[in-house]
């Protein structure tokens, strides 16, 4: 049984580390601040969310776990507000569009 | 066990990175972000350390609070029309301070490698004498009971930054409001985050400050985070920052230190010292001092990360 969750955290906490590698790649290669943004926020939401799901299987009592997933929703609307605010800015200081 | 000493490995190669990077960082406000992620990494360093008090208060005030006012900073500098980077210090005195940096780092290595084994500490009396304080967590204790003095001089430093902040208000702004007044959408993302963010930060804010007393947590952490939902509030420009010379400010900013005085020479005349407890009471008694501290706190970083008043006084 033990087995099987440490499975799938493992695999889990991986595909989201694996996303956050690509957001990071995405964030370094990618010529613009949109699409940047864009990349990040991949990361960000997928990536975490990965890793918290991961993790969950770990926990054997509700509240600490209910904990983990109210930081991923807290990370997913600051990075969904954050990310808006920037790109708005970037398109605000855009030098010709 | 090789996992776990690769992976703080890691953590120190990129936090010894990090600063080095922020040192080098021409532009100030990639210095800026450089600062607050290695605060950031700094406290996950404290809790590699088994110290999750310290790394809450690193995460709290070293990188949130310090980072919210070197933006600040960042921000004012660049609209005043002072560039940062135009006088670069000379040989001389860039010289001096990395030779000091230096000396200061050597001291804290040798303090650390060769002090003796094991290293002194007053730990186990701290545990022994921790039921006699009624709290569970013995760095609350230490805070709150043992050296108290010592929070209560770190409340006044903070009032006294704030007086220094202040103080370089120019004379007809005196009494105003601080800050620029914000004009955003009240219909934006940003108002409706504000408006969504409040009710669940003060609920965190009370959790970190009831905690506290068996856990880590505490009244510096719980206050960051109450000032860091009243800058998002105003930021959003759904409040105002009140004139500094309202009563009420003046007020919150005080009734902290004040009561923490007050209990403290209380403890002179019924348990003997400055800052003692009478016996049996010492939970409760902490309990009054910290709740008005951590309103004063909150106040107090909140109208730092503003600065001083910046609009004329009204009427």
């Amino acid at each position: 049984m033990s087995f099987i969750r440490d499975g799938l955290t493992i695999g889990a906490v991986a595909v989201g580390a694996f996303f956050f590698l690509a957001g990071m790649v995405g964030l370094l290669r990618f010529p613009d601040t949109l699409s940047r943004l864009h990349a990040l926020s991949k990361a960000d939401n997928l990536g975490l969310g990965l890793i918290v799901f991961g993790l969950l299987f770990q926990e054997d009592e509700l509240f600490p776990a209910l904990k983990l997933v109210g930081v991923w929703l807290l990370a997913l609307l600051a990075g969904a507000i954050v990310a808006q605010l920037i790109a708005r800015a970037a398109i605000r200081d855009r030098p010709s569009a | 066990m090789t996992l776990t000493f690769a992976f703080d490995a890691i953590l120190a190669l990129a936090l010894v990175a990090v600063a080095a990077w922020t040192t080098a960082a021409r532009d100030m406000f990639a210095a800026v972000a450089g600062s607050v992620a290695f605060g950031l990494l700094m406290a996950l360093v404290w809790v590699r350390l088994a110290a999750p008090d310290v790394a809450l208060t690193e995460a709290a005030i070293g990188s949130g609070v310090t980072g919210g006012l070197l933006i600040a900073v960042g921000a004012r500098l660049r609209r005043n029309g002072a560039s940062p980077g135009a006088e670069p210090p000379g040989a001389i005195l860039r010289c001096t301070a990395a030779v000091v940096c230096g000396l200061v780092t050597v001291g804290l290595g040798a303090i650390v490698l060769l002090s003796p084994e094991p290293a002194p500490t007053l730990a186990p009396l701290a545990a022994r004498h921790l039921p006699q304080t009624g709290l569970g967590n013995p760095v609350t204790a230490v805070l709150m009971a043992y050296r108290a003095i010592d929070t209560l001089l770190e409340v006044v430093v903070l009032l006294l930054a704030l007086v220094g902040v202040w103080s370089l208000a120019p004379d007809r702004y005196w009494g105003g409001r601080p800050g620029m007044q914000q004009h955003e959408d009240p219909n934006g993302v940003l108002a409706f985050f504000a408006r969504l963010l409040p009710p669940i930060g003060i609920i965190v804010a009370i959790h970190l400050f009831w905690v506290g007393s068996v856990a880590p947590g505490g009244e510096f952490q719980s206050a960051t985070v109450v000032g860091a939902m009243w800058l998002l509030a105003m930021i959003a420009g759904l409040v105002d920052l009140p004139p500094i010379d309202r009563p009420g400010v003046r007020l919150g900013l005080v009734v902290g230190p004040v009561v923490f005085i007050v209990i403290g020479l209380a403890g002179t005349a019924l348990a003997g010292a400055f800052l003692a407890y009478p016996p049996g009471h010492a939970k409760l008694l902490i309990l009054v001092i910290e709740i008005p501290v951590t309103l004063s706190i909150a106040a107090t970083l909140g109208l730092l990360v503003v600065g001083p008043p910046q609009r004329m006084p009204p009427g």
